[in-house]
């Protein structure tokens, strides 16, 4: 096996990589402040997708461009589901929360994915952009022009909402209900509030990734459950409480599975990430960057 | 200032406080005394809106209290530190303190109120850059009083101020708390330190079983024969 073909594989892993790393950060972030494990996060993400290919074959709209209105559509997403319903498990208890958030969320994935059939057919779509063929070389190695400004993309997401969770008043709202949501209602932060904002964010992230993968791979309905397990697959790696470890495990995670595919072939290729899934929880169960337990 | 009405608190089936009166006066320290589980946390809880009572009411300045979330009740100037600290473990100290400015109100006047914090706790001014959780005992309690401070109460409550100190830190955190109400602040506290709690009072509640079952000036209560035997661990003969 030739050095080359390794890196080269490595580095399409780490290009798959950065959209885990933004999926997963959404997941997390959500799981971390509201206790609320949305397995539809990859159905949001198959919605922000779909927002990059119609706002594509409708209306022309550059992908990279359609970003940015995937974020806020998505965002208004959240806030409307959290509203109509995640509000309502917000109310129990932790533990009956996370079960219930299970439930509730697998039976909105399915709505989704059914609903986005019927809109969009089960067809698998994807964004063919007139430069989508470009690439740089270095080393001997392929950078496609593309991939690199979505993995470029998708550190910018990530930095900006590590700035606004360290500096702004809303982002130490946050961190302060994710840590200790009495002692941050005592505080005089507006809990609800907060929960509601942080689930938009968490579904505007998810929108991002959809339009990264949407420049990159295929949309389908049925994309959301592979992505949920993947964003979770990245979170058990990364750990709680650390956007940029959920960025580096998605990072670590694609790499991971490029490398598999050389080695045993693409038939277990999703093996790879549960393997390290249950290594981790067996040998590391605070997550590679986690802060241990609370 | 806070005039509590009939107040009684239940945990699903179990009930906890019953038919709970009491008054605290602008200017006043007010003390709560009683053993374990005799509701004085659920009572906390009741006034700052963690915990909605089952009936009765809580009055403060006119408003009503008891159907606020507890964001709006620390709007309106009612702020506690809660039992155990509860600081912000993760985050910076500073960090703690702005955050217990969040209110719209304090939020204005957060810088001239971090000079006044620093001012009365200068060891926060010094380890403003620690993560919090580092701090030892005696300063978490400290930056958990800053915290509230920083929110400008116009009373504050403290539940079990001195869970888990040193007596030279207990003496400290007293001092202060007499100081900050001579400078206006009512201050309600409710302690297992019967005897320390009593000395600081100018009146006091005695709670057993989540009623109340005595009150009276803190000096009265400490030279009470019943107290004293319930209480202050003293044997009279």
């Amino acid at each position: 096996m030739n050095p080359q073909a390794i890196a080269q594989n490595v580095i399409f892993g780490l290009f798959v990589g950065g959209n885990y790393g933004v999926a997963a950060a959404g997941l997390s972030l959500v799981f971390g402040v509201l206790r609320v494990l949305n397995v539809a996060h990859g159905e949001l993400l198959m919605l922000g997708g779909y927002v990059s290919f119609w706002l594509f074959t409708l209306a022309g709209v550059d992908p990279f461009v359609s970003v940015l209105l995937s974020a806020p559509v998505l965002f208004a997403v959240g806030l409307g589901l959290h509203r109509g319903l995640f509000v309502y498990v917000e109310r129990l208890e932790e533990e009956t929360r996370i079960k219930n958030s299970l439930l509730v969320s697998f039976g909105l994935g399915l709505v989704l994915q059914n609903l986005a059939q019927w809109a969009w057919t089960a067809d698998e779509r994807s964004v063919n952009t007139a430069y989508a063929g470009g690439s740089a070389i270095a080393f001997g190695l392929v950078f496609p022009y593309t991939r690199l400004a979505s993995l470029a993309l998708g550190c910018l997401a990530i930095v900006l909402l590590d700035q606004v969770l360290r500096r702004t008043f809303l982002g130490k709202a946050i961190r302060a209900t994710a840590e200790d949501w009495r002692a941050a209602a005592l505080a005089g932060i507006d809990i609800r509030r907060t929960y509601l904002l942080t689930f938009g964010i968490g579904a505007a992230l998810a929108g991002i990734a959809g339009s990264l993968v949407s420049i990159g791979s295929t949309v389908a309905p049925t994309l959301g459950a592979a992505w949920t397990l993947k964003a979770l697959v990245v979170i058990v790696l990364a750990g709680m409480g650390s956007i940029f470890g959920a960025f580096l495990a998605g990072l670590l995670l694609g790499a991971a599975e490029a490398i598999s595919t050389l080695f045993f072939g693409s038939t277990y290729r999703e093996v790879v990430g549960l393997v390290l899934f249950l290594l981790v929880l067996l040998i590391r169960p605070q997550g590679l960057f986690g802060r241990g337990s609370r | 200032m806070l005039t509590v009405t009939g107040l009684a608190a239940d945990y699903g089936d179990v009930r906890a406080v019953w038919d709970v009166s009491l008054e605290v006066a602008a200017g006043e320290i007010v003390a709560l005394i009683g053993p374990n589980g005799a509701g004085k946390t659920t009572l906390m809880h009741c006034l700052a809106g963690l915990h909605r009572p089952s009936a009765g009411s809580i009055d403060f300045d006119g408003a009503a209290l008891h159907t606020l979330a507890p964001h709006h009740i620390v709007e309106r100037g009612l702020v506690l530190v809660p039992e155990g600290r509860h600081i912000f473990a993760s985050m910076r100290v500073l960090e703690n303190l702005e955050i217990g400015a969040f209110s719209a109100r304090a939020r204005r006047e957060r810088h001239a109120t971090l000079r006044w914090v620093y001012e009365i706790f200068p060891i926060l001014k010094e380890r403003r850059d620690q993560v919090a959780g580092t701090l030892s005992g005696g300063q978490q309690q400290m930056l958990a009083i800053g915290r509230a401070l920083m929110g400008l109460p116009r009373i504050l409550l403290l539940d079990e101020p001195s869970l888990g100190l040193a007596p030279l830190v207990v003496r400290d955190i007293f001092a202060v708390l007499r100081s900050i109400n001579a400078r206006g602040l009512t201050v309600v506290l409710v302690e297992q330190n019967a005897r320390q709690a009593l000395q600081l009072a100018n009146r006091a509640y005695i709670l057993e079983q989540g009623r109340v079952v005595g009150q009276g000036s803190g000096a009265a209560l400490l030279a009470d024969v019943s107290v004293q035997r319930a209480y202050l661990g003293l044997v009279t003969a």
